[in-house]
Order: structure tokens, then C-alpha cells, then sequence
């Protein structure tokens, strides 16, 4: 299609449109977060400081953002073998993979929380294996792990996805004219090209496993210190009716989340430069 | 075809295969079969049992009430979001969508507190409510408040790029023709967009149904109440109850497998009226 000429739109129904947007925008999403740095602010540093840097708090975040930038790292590598295999190859069973995918984000989080809990519990299936070579995962920070990976492989499958059936098979059998082996062609020409989209796909996996609740809490242990999750934390303040130290965490975490999301702007304003 | 030293040597490509169905196998399909085996690892009498339970059968029908009024929402919102964004030129666009796309970013369980911070008790209205007698948190208000917020952009975010993609040629036709607004909408944009939002809508829906974070931090947790169905999985898993948790776990695991279904057909058959691409 030829990209029309600018003009201005002579459909009706802008002003009514923008406005529900924008009012139903500030409901439900703008006013409420704002709520929460209110309510954080409104209590001075000090008070801040003492529940959104208490050593528990710190211990919470460390996990939380540790184990999503490893499981957001496990997932680019197999992510990036998936949806490899999905594109380049056929194979019996090919959509059925296609499709499953995408399960993460269909199966509710508590249901995918309890089944990697009955999984790798030490009476589980995988347990049981996983046990004896020193290897516990449920109860343990590792069961984090497992659970954000579970959650996160979509994200990265499908940012991957359309950006390498763009590679060029020109630029392919160019690297392969100039005496270029499979895995250097790989290396040089295919992994430079599709780097912004993994990059991208990382920082949401990232993002997504950072402040997941749902299958973590299941199968991880919850110990203060040791592997108690963010998102646990400020549930565990607000059952102490210490609204002020809740909202001061989600402070913090929202901070971190919004600066990735500035990232991921800016990885994708990249992208879409480097496609051209 | 490729050229024959595009191909990786069939051995290297067979490996291949082979790590990313094991992989998938490992990490998606075993945590599908666990809940089955779990919920009917005691039989069918006790799953049907599980299901049916009066608290069961309450967090069932809180889901669907809660998923029904969120969805209808933000489909409505989806809509007048995309139309305002795909169909017009202002200034502003590119970050009002990423304000649309922010709840994304945001850990369930802030979404939850949000509320609780504005509608709780020591919240902002809280006396305020209290003294009329209106009740937000620990009450259906606050369940379907949080799963707004969470499932906030699904249907804009399908339809955003569908409708920019599509342009406007059809609807300034429809006019021209002496349709009114309404009828251009209805007759023109609807049937144009209509596999892109039922995409949206089988999104937000799954989400809706089983957003665990957010509505965990509102509910209040009374069972047969406030407890939808993933709050009831965590209160029955808590009491050692493990059949009756998998039991309700594989109703969700249904939904989860229908709506994975549905959406790969629609991929299949109506690939190029989902996406962007001409």
C-alpha cells in the first residue's frame, strides 16, 4: 500500500474516542500508580529509606531482578533455539510446538506455580532426580528461577520471531560466497542482525519475571532473606497494615520497571533503525 | 530452497530439533500434564467432587463475573483507543501507547496495591466509602478494578497495528457513499478488525480469568465470596487439599488449552488479518 500523503482525517468521532482513552487511561492506570509515589512520598526519606532499603528489602530485590535476568538469559538462549527450529525447519509436530509456546501466557500463573511446585518438590518426578545430585529447586532461590523461566519464554520466542524471518538469505549466501562456514555466517551476519530483537525480548522477560507473584510464591520457599520475592514483601507489609512500607517498595520496584521500560524504547527506536 | 551450504548438515539439523522439543517438553508440556495427573490422580468421584464444592462452584462463578465486566470494558476501550491512535494524526502518540502498554511493566501485585492505597481503609476514600456504606476492597469492586488495570491493554494493543495498517481509504469511501459514522463503524471498520479483536478479546479473557497477583492483594481471601478461581487453588493448596487445588487448577488448565487452540487457528486461517503486514 502507498503511504498516503498528509492529510488530516476527515473521519468523525476523534474527539470522543481520545476522550474515553485518555479518561479511561487516567482511572484505571495514571491516577492509581501515581496513588502509590504519593503515598511514598508522603511519609519523608526517612521513613522511606527504612522500609524501601531495610536489609530484608534489599535481599527481596536481589532476587527478584537477579532471578529474572537469569531465567530472561536462559530464555534467550533456548528462546532464540525455538523459534530457530520453528522457522528454518519442518518437522512432524511443528505447529503443536508453534502453538504451545505461547502457554505461559495463557495457564494462570497459580496454577502454573503449583504444577513446577508438584514437579520439583523432592517427591516430584523431577525431584526426586534433581535431589540427589545436590540440586533442590522447590523451596530453594533456584525454584524462582525455574518459574520465571517457565513464564518468560514467549516473550523472547516472539520478539525473535519476525525479526529472523527478515534475515536475508542474500546476506546468507553472501557470507557463504566469501568462504564464510555455517557457524561463522551465524556468528557475523545472522546473531549482529537479530541482537536488537534478543536484546528486546530479554528486557521483557526481564520486566515480566521481576515483578511476577503467581508462580513463585508457590515454589519458593519464602524465607526472609533467603528466598522471599519482592512482590511477597510488599504483600507481607500490607498485611501488617504498614501501607507506607508497602507503597515505599512499590516505589522502588516501579522505578526499575519504568526505566526498563524507557529501555525498551529506546532498544526498539534501534531496531527499527537497523532494519532499514 | 536454499543453497545446499545454507542448510546446517542434517545431523546438526536433527540435534536441533531435537534440544528445542526437549526443551519445550521439559519446561511447558510436563507442568501440563502435572496438573491432570494431580487432579485425577484420585479419580474422576473426586475431581467431579472438587469441582462442585459450594466454595468451588462460588469462585467459579465470581471468575466469570469478574471476566465478563473487565473484558466488556477494556474491549470497548481497545476499540476507542485504536480508533483515536490508528485513525488520526496528533501529537503525543507514541507515548500515550506507551502509557496504554504501561501495566504491562507493572509487578500484579502494585496493581493491587494501587487500589488499596485509594479504596482501603486507611486509603484516600476510605472513610469516605465507609461512611456511606460502599465497599471496594475485599469486594467485587476491587477484584474487577484490579484485572482492569492488569489486562488494561490487551485489545488496543492488537488493534493498534491492525487499524494504522489498514488505514482509513474504507471509512472515507463509506462516507463519501453517505454512511453516517456509526454505520461506517459498524458495516466497514467492525468487519475489518473483527479477527484482530477477537485475538485481543481471547488475550484479555485468559488473563482476566486467571490474574492471581492483583486480585490476591483486593480480595480479602473469603472464601465462597471474595475468592475467584485461582485465590481458591492457593486457599485449597494451602490447606493441603491437593486434589480439590488441582481439580479447580484444571478447569484453568482447560480454558488455558481452548484458548491456546482457538488462537492458533485463528493464526492459521486469518493470518493476514491479525497483524500489521500488508
Amino acid at each position: 500500500m502507498v503511504p498516503s500523503p498528509v492529510r488530516r482525517s476527515r473521519l468523525p468521532g476523534f474527539g470522543l474516542s481520545l476522550g474515553i482513552t485518555i479518561l479511561w487511561l487516567s482511572l484505571i492506570v495514571l491516577i492509581p500508580i501515581s496513588a502509590v509515589f504519593v503515598k511514598g512520598a508522603s511519609q519523608g526519606w526517612g521513613t522511606f529509606w527504612a522500609a524501601a532499603g531495610s536489609p530484608r528489602a534489599l535481599a527481596a530485590y536481589r532476587l527478584s531482578f537477579g532471578a529474572a535476568a537469569l531465567a530472561a538469559a536462559v530464555n534467550c538462549l533456548f528462546g532464540l533455539l525455538v523459534a530457530w527450529v520453528l522457522l528454518r525447519y519442518r518437522f512432524a509436530g511443528r505447529r503443536l510446538l508453534g502453538a504451545l509456546i505461547d502457554l505461559p501466557l495463557a495457564l494462570p500463573t497459580a496454577v502454573a506455580g503449583i504444577a513446577l511446585t508438584a514437579l520439583y518438590a523432592d517427591t516430584g518426578p523431577l525431584g526426586r532426580l534433581l535431589e540427589p545430585l545436590g540440586l533442590p529447586v522447590a523451596y530453594h532461590p533456584a525454584g524462582v528461577v525455574v518459574a520465571l523461566t517457565f513464564i518468560g519464554l514467549p516473550f523472547v520466542v516472539r520478539t525473535i520471531e519476525p525479526v529472523l524471518a527478515e534475515v536475508s538469505s542474500e546476506a546468507e549466501e553472501a557470507a557463504l560466497t566469501l568462504g564464510a562456514t555455517r557457524l561463522q555466517t551465524f556468528f557475523r551476519v545472522i546473531l549482529p542482525t537479530i541482537a536488537p530483537a534478543l536484546a528486546t525480548g530479554f528486557a521483557l522477560a526481564f520486566a515480566r519475571g521481576a515483578g511476577e507473584y503467581g508462580s513463585v510464591i508457590f515454589i519458593a520457599g519464602n524465607m526472609p532473606f533467603k528466598s522471599e520475592i519482592a512482590p511477597l514483601l510488599i504483600i507481607t507489609q500490607l498485611e501488617e497494615y504498614n501501607y507506607a512500607g508497602a507503597a515505599a517498595i512499590a516505589c522502588v520496584m516501579l522505578v526499575i520497571s519504568f526505566a526498563v521500560l524507557l529501555l525498551l524504547n529506546l532498544l526498539q527506536h534501534w531496531q527499527s533503525r537497523s532494519r532499514v | 530452497m536454499p543453497a545446499a551450504g545454507l542448510r546446517e548438515h542434517p545431523l546438526i539439523k536433527a540435534l536441533l530439533i531435537a534440544m528445542a522439543v526437549g526443551y519445550v517438553a521439559l519446561m511447558l508440556l510436563l507442568p501440563l500434564g502435572a496438573v491432570l495427573a494431580e487432579a485425577f490422580s484420585k479419580g474422576w468421584g473426586l475431581w467431579f467432587a472438587a469441582i462442585s464444592a459450594p466454595d468451588a462452584r462460588a469462585s467459579i462463578r465470581l471468575t466469570l463475573i469478574v471476566a465478563t465486566i473487565t473484558v466488556a470494558l477494556n474491549t470497548v476501550f481497545g476499540i476507542a483507543a485504536s480508533w483515536a491512535i490508528a485513525k488520526f494524526d496528533f501529537p503525543g502518540k507514541a507515548p500515550l501507547i506507551a502509557l496504554i502498554e504501561l501495566p504491562f511493566s507493572v509487578s500484579p501485585v502494585v496493581a493491587g496495591l494501587v487500589f488499596v492505597l485509594i479504596f482501603g481503609a486507611q486509603g484516600w476514600l476510605g472513610p469516605w466509602l465507609e461512611a456511606h456504606d460502599i465497599h471496594v476492597i475485599f469486594a467485587l469492586p476491587g477484584l474487577v478494578l484490579a484485572t482492569l488495570f492488569v489486562t488494561f491493554p490487551f485489545v488496543a494493543r492488537q488493534l493498534i497495528p491492525l487499524m494504522t495498517s489498514q488505514g482509513r481509504a474504507d471509512e472515507e469511501a463509506a462516507l463519501t457513499l453517505g454512511a453516517s459514522g456509526l454505520q461506517t463503524f459498524w458495516r466497514v471498520t467492525l468487519p475489518n478488525i473483527r479477527f484482530g479483536l477477537l485475538y485481543g478479546v481471547l488475550l484479555c479473557n485468559a488473563r482476566a480469568m486467571g490474574e492471581f497477583g492483583a486480585v490476591s492483594v483486593v480480595s480479602g481471601h473469603i472464601r465462597g465470596e471474595t475468592n475467584t478461581m485461582p485465590l481458591q487453588i492457593e486457599a485449597l493448596y494451602d490447606d493441603y487439599d491437593f486434589v480439590a487445588a488441582f481439580a479447580v487448577a484444571s478447569l484453568l488448565t482447560l480454558l488455558a488449552v481452548v484458548t491456546l487452540a482457538l488462537k492458533s487457528a485463528l493464526e492459521w486461517r486469518h493470518r493476514d488479518q491479525l497483524s500489521a503486514r500488508p
